[in-house]
């Protein structure tokens, strides 16, 4: 259906472009000097008018009709069962499984009824969507088609149409932020507050608990394992990966930028640079592969060398590749920012004697420091919203601690741990990820919030 | 100034003697300072670089071998009974008919003598679950076969192919020189007596090694000493060690070997043994491979042949390793590239799974993205910089797009399991989600590098254009924007490569099922490149971390391609105004 519909207007649209530049060429009959819009925004206009109905009917007319479908076919099934989500959304898995012809194995004579009047309505409604955009298109193309003259402003009008659009792809990413903050938090909510949700902890539990368990016991004779949602054992870990890796990125990425800013000769920078950019694509989950089968492993042989107990999948491991992820994020960044200290305070230091380390450390430096510090807040919001390199090198165990020898979780393993595989989505579990989700976002928010107010209230306007 | 410098009292300038010796150390002490300073940054670079290389290098020592696949080449008997029993041709009766059990049995002529339930299921244990597949196909293709005996290529199974590829065990041989071996049995337990002390050596060894792991007792029961929790432990760890020295510290009394120490077996008469228990000239073990006679090898007609590594530490038992050096002794086995691991989908077993299904899942999923992305960054991007007026509107959908960068992929994962699946009703697992996830992940990358290309096209064609009288939207659509083109499809490029290496929110989604089937379709299940990669490193088998390194390979080739186009681009197509 979706596909007949859109290949109906992609025709729908090309005819109106046709006829509507058919119809000015002939309105105008080779004085277009005289005409106030070329033939081609005629059929562009009569095109832009059929796409905005068209998409309008399909936009709203797809997911009315599921609901639709989705209702009358549950019909079938006993009113306990529709108001029970679960067993409602599994009912209607097995309808649309029936309807589409993949289920296999005995059926129901209900189910088997309401397989049907899901198919029948879905086909009879996918006929009448595709029966009213067709003549809604149909329409658009009469009038427009209709409103050729020599006087019409056809190109003002269509550029009122693409200014539109143009608005509306702008405010995508805004819609974007509106869907990740109204799902997430929606979810934390329900998380918190929901009376339904059994075994969700209150807001203090949550923040100051310090144990995180959401599996709760599947069998009875795996004894009292109670489920909890403590969520400083994941902050915890979450910061120790964190400070090392910034501890390795910090210096290293610093010194990298200084470097290329200050001393290196052109051919240094011309190869270092395509290194640290080569460096900033690699993608997490390549190098979660290797600090989990390179780096861990080496880790913990260096650690029992020297006598230390080192767990396998050590917060450390994790860090240091974390901390080689965002090398290059700062000291792109930082080399952007001394770069853009201008060359007077340098000729000015120079003239009083100091060495170029000295005017780096007490000139330009200083200088930079917004913009450097900007750098670290972002790197750091980078390192804490990774997922994969500690979902493959860091643990599941919850510690508590700060050594950086044994195993932590962070809070984008615990989501990721949580959501991967099926789910009961009205669970206090599956809520908790969100809650974690929510968590993640606001922090990363804010520590970009506080870059941006950083280089926004500190930088020095040389100009 | 002037006047400011008559009035300072003479008393209060400060003379400084650049000469003195404080001095020049001062200034050494600068320089020393600089020149560190210096090294800290290419230091720094160093380790970056280094980071970079042994990356790379461990992956691709790790993949390169996966590329390649070990196959025995065997003599298949098809007879018509088995292959073909009514004898009409069937193809669909062909095809089911059970290949592998006729490559079992061309593996059992191979190595003869075999008996033992044991060591039967071992040697069919060396054939991969597919390792029919292709005769079945070429059968199928031309059932004239039928009744013959063809020369067919069998896959081997994984843990036989990591040992051909020299993931197993160093194997020294020597011949005996001293005495004569008269062994008492061709198969099952045989005693093998020697007529010197020729055994002499390996039981010095033996005993060696329990020493050894005597001492390392030792150590962990020191270790553990002052844990109280540790005491029945510790008492454990000491008569242990105690039993290892009561054998260790008599020199000549026989000893039995186990699997924490490298294998000895003797060659003899055309069979191997395997020694189980050995004294100076007595050897007592289990044959490996059938002996022809009980008759007695001379000095130089017998070997000791050793594999180095215990058998506990190594995937192939000796079994195994017995029969894998015979096949390769007789030539039977050959290395070819494997064209499995690009044409066909996932699967349990490490030496069938391939990549095709994850390359097309991600090939999927990014149309859907380019599709998504780019004509939403473009027209945004020409809003933002071309058309909006600098209002509160404005302000707001430009703070979002900088924040929306830096939000973790992982919460876009949240947005498309809450919005696209739960809300939306979209399938799982369907390239669809993970193409529209990922386009609204790279979307704000798009935008900023467009607004960038937008911005460097100067303003003077924009104005011609305004001045010889095109609209605001000609000027834009028509001279702007051609040549932004070059930039923004540089941006779309570089925004392509991280969503096909990105897969935090891929998981979320769903994309993570195990599927054989190769996707058809934009909403059927699949899974991506970086999703197999995740998948296949949480796997157990050995095969499959050289299989994950491989497939970081071939994702690593498709980055370095892309963002190789995105720099040419850039280089071919930049414009200094």
């Amino acid at each position: 259906m979706v596909a007949q519909y859109f290949l109906l207007l992609a025709l729908l649209v090309i005819s109106g472009y046709f006829f509507g530049s058919l119809r000015a060429r002939s309105v105008a009959g080779g004085n277009f000097a005289s005409m106030h819009s070329l033939p081609e925004y005629h059929g562009l206009y009569t095109a832009a008018l059929v796409l905005a109905p068209m998409l309008f009917i399909f936009a709203v007319g797809l997911p009315s009709l599921l609901k639709v479908a989705e209702a009358s076919a549950l019909g079938h099934f006993p009113a306990d069962l529709r108001a029970d989500p679960l067993k409602s959304s599994a009912t209607l898995r097995d309808i649309m499984n029936l309807a589409s012809g993949g289920h296999s194995g005995a059926v129901a004579p209900e189910l088997q009824d309401a397989a049907k009047t899901y198919s029948d309505l879905m086909s009879r409604g996918g006929w009448l969507i595709l029966g009213l955009g067709l003549s809604a298109g149909l329409c658009a193309i009469s009038w427009g088609v209709s409103s050729v003259s020599m006087s019409f402003r056809a190109r003002n009008n269509f550029e009122r149409f693409v200014n539109v659009a143009l608005l509306l792809a702008a405010s995508i990413a805004v819609l974007t932020t509106i869907g990740i903050v109204s799902s997430v938090m929606g979810e934390t909510y329900r998380f918190f507050f929901d009376p339904n949700i059994k075994g969700k902890p209150g807001v203090f539990d949550f923040l100051f608990g310090t144990e995180w368990n959401p599996q709760a016991a599947m069998r009875a004779d795996q004894g009292e394992i109670s489920t909890a949602y403590g969520f400083l054992p994941l902050l915890t870990g979450t910061l120790l990966i964190t400070c090392i890796a910034i501890a390795v990125a910090g210096p290293l990425g610093l010194f990298s930028a200084i470097y290329l800013a200050e001393y290196a000769s052109p051919k240094v920078r011309a190869t270092a640079k395509p290194i640290l950019e080569i460096l900033a694509g690699v993608p997490t989950v390549v190098l979660g592969f290797f600090a989990a089968l390179t780096v861990a492993p080496f880790v913990r042989g260096w650690g029992e060398y020297f006598g230390l107990n080192v767990a396998s999948e050590s917060a450390l491991a994790a860090g240091l590749v974390m901390g080689m992820m965002i090398i290059p994020f700062i000291s792109s960044l930082s080399d952007d920012v001394i770069n853009s200290v201008p060359q007077s305070l340098r000729d000015g230091a120079y003239a009083l004697g100091a060495t170029k380390s000295e005017t780096i450390k007490q000139v330009i430096l200083p200088a930079a420091l917004p913009g450097i510090v900007s750098a670290f807040m972002l790197a750091i919001s980078r390192a804490i919203g990774e997922t994969m390199i500690v979902v493959m090198a860091a643990g599941l165990a919850s510690n508590l601690t700060f050594n950086p020898l044994e195993a932590v979780t962070t809070i984008t393993v615990q989501i990721k741990t949580i959501l991967v595989g099926d789910q009961e989505f009205d669970s206090a579990k599956t809520l908790a990820a969100f809650a974690l989700g929510f968590v993640l976002f606001f922090v990363t928010l804010l520590l970009n919030f506080i870059a941006l107010r950083v280089v926004q209230k500190y930088r020095e306007q040389y100009d | 100034m002037t006047d400011m410098t008559a009035n300072i009292p003479t008393s209060h300038v400060r003379r400084l003697n650049f000469a003195s010796t404080e001095a020049q150390a001062r200034v050494r002490s600068r320089y020393r300072t600089e020149a560190r300073f210096r090294w800290y940054g290419i230091a720094a670079l160093t380790v970056t670089t280094v980071f970079l290389v042994v990356l790379v290098a461990d992956i691709v020592v790790k993949g390169f071998p996966a590329f390649w696949q070990n196959s025995v080449y065997l003599d298949v008997a098809l007879p018509a009974e088995t292959v073909d029993p009514k004898g009409n041709r069937d193809t669909a009766e062909i095809r089911g008919a059970d290949y592998n059990a006729l490559a079992r049995a061309a593996l059992a002529a191979a190595i003869p003598g075999i008996e033992g339930r044991a060591a039967k299921k071992q040697l069919n244990e060396l054939l991969s679950s597919g390792a029919a597949d292709n005769l079945r196909e070429e059968v199928v293709a031309n059932p004239t076969l039928i009744g013959t005996t063809v020369k067919a290529k069998l896959l081997l199974s994984d843990n036989a192919d990591l040992y051909l590829k020299g993931d197993g065990t160093s194997i020294t041989r020597y011949a005996a020189t001293r005495g004569i071996a008269t062994p008492t049995a061709t198969t099952g337990e045989v005693k093998v007596l020697v007529s010197s002390n020729d055994f002499a050596e390996i039981l010095v060894s033996i005993k060696r090694d329990l020493e050894l792991r005597g001492g390392a007792l030792e150590r962990e029961a020191r270790r553990l000493d002052g844990n109280p929790d540790a005491g029945a432990h510790v008492k454990e760890l000491r008569a242990e060690a105690q039993g290892l020295k009561d054998r260790y510290s008599k020199p000549s009394v026989a000893e039995t070997l186990d699997a924490r120490m490298p294998t000895r077996l003797i060659a003899t008469n055309g069979g191997l043994i395997k020694i189980s228990a050995i004294s100076d000239s007595e050897a007592t073990g289990e044959v490996l491979l059938p002996l022809t006679s009980t008759a007695e090898a001379k000095a130089g007609d017998w070997q000791i042949v050793t594999y180095e590594t215990p058998e506990a530490s190594r995937n192939v038992n000796d079994r195994m390793v017995t029969f894998l050096e015979k096949l390769k002794a007789e030539n039977k086995v050959a290395s070819n590239f494997n064209f499995a691991f690009f044409t066909s989908g996932d699967s349990r077993e490490p030496e069938l799974a391939g990549i095709l299904g994850a390359l097309v899942g991600s090939a999927l999923l990014l149309v859907v993205t380019l599709l998504i992305c780019l004509p939403i960054g473009v027209m945004a991007s020409i809003y933002l910089e071309e058309f909006a007026v600098k209002n509160w509107m404005t302000d707001i959908i430009e703070i979002n797009i900088n924040n929306l960068a830096a939000v973790p992929s992982i919460v876009f994962g949240l947005l498309g399991l809450a919005v696209f699946l739960n809300f939306f009703g979209l399938p799982r697992s369907a390239p669809l989600v993970g193409g529209l996830v990922m386009a609204l992940l790279v979307l704000p990358t798009i935008i900023i590098a467009a607004r960038a290309a937008l911005k460097a096209v100067p303003p003077s064609i924009k104005e011609a254009a305004l001045g010889v009288g095109a609209s605001k939207q000609q000027a834009i659509f028509h001279h702007v924007l051609p040549l932004a083109m070059p930039g923004i499809m540089t941006g779309t490029i570089i925004g392509m490569a991280h969503a096909l290496g990105e897969t935090a929110p891929l998981l979320m989604i769903g994309m993570i099922a195990f599927i054989v089937d190769v996707p058809q379709g934009f909403t059927e299940a699949a899974t991506a490149l970086p999703v197999q990669i995740y998948l296949w490193s949480d796997l157990p088998e050995p095969a499959f971390q050289a299989k994950t390194a491989a497939a970081i390979v071939v994702l690593l080739v498709f980055l370095f391609l892309m963002n190789g186009t995105a720099i040419w681009l850039r280089k071919r197509f930049e414009r200094r105004w």
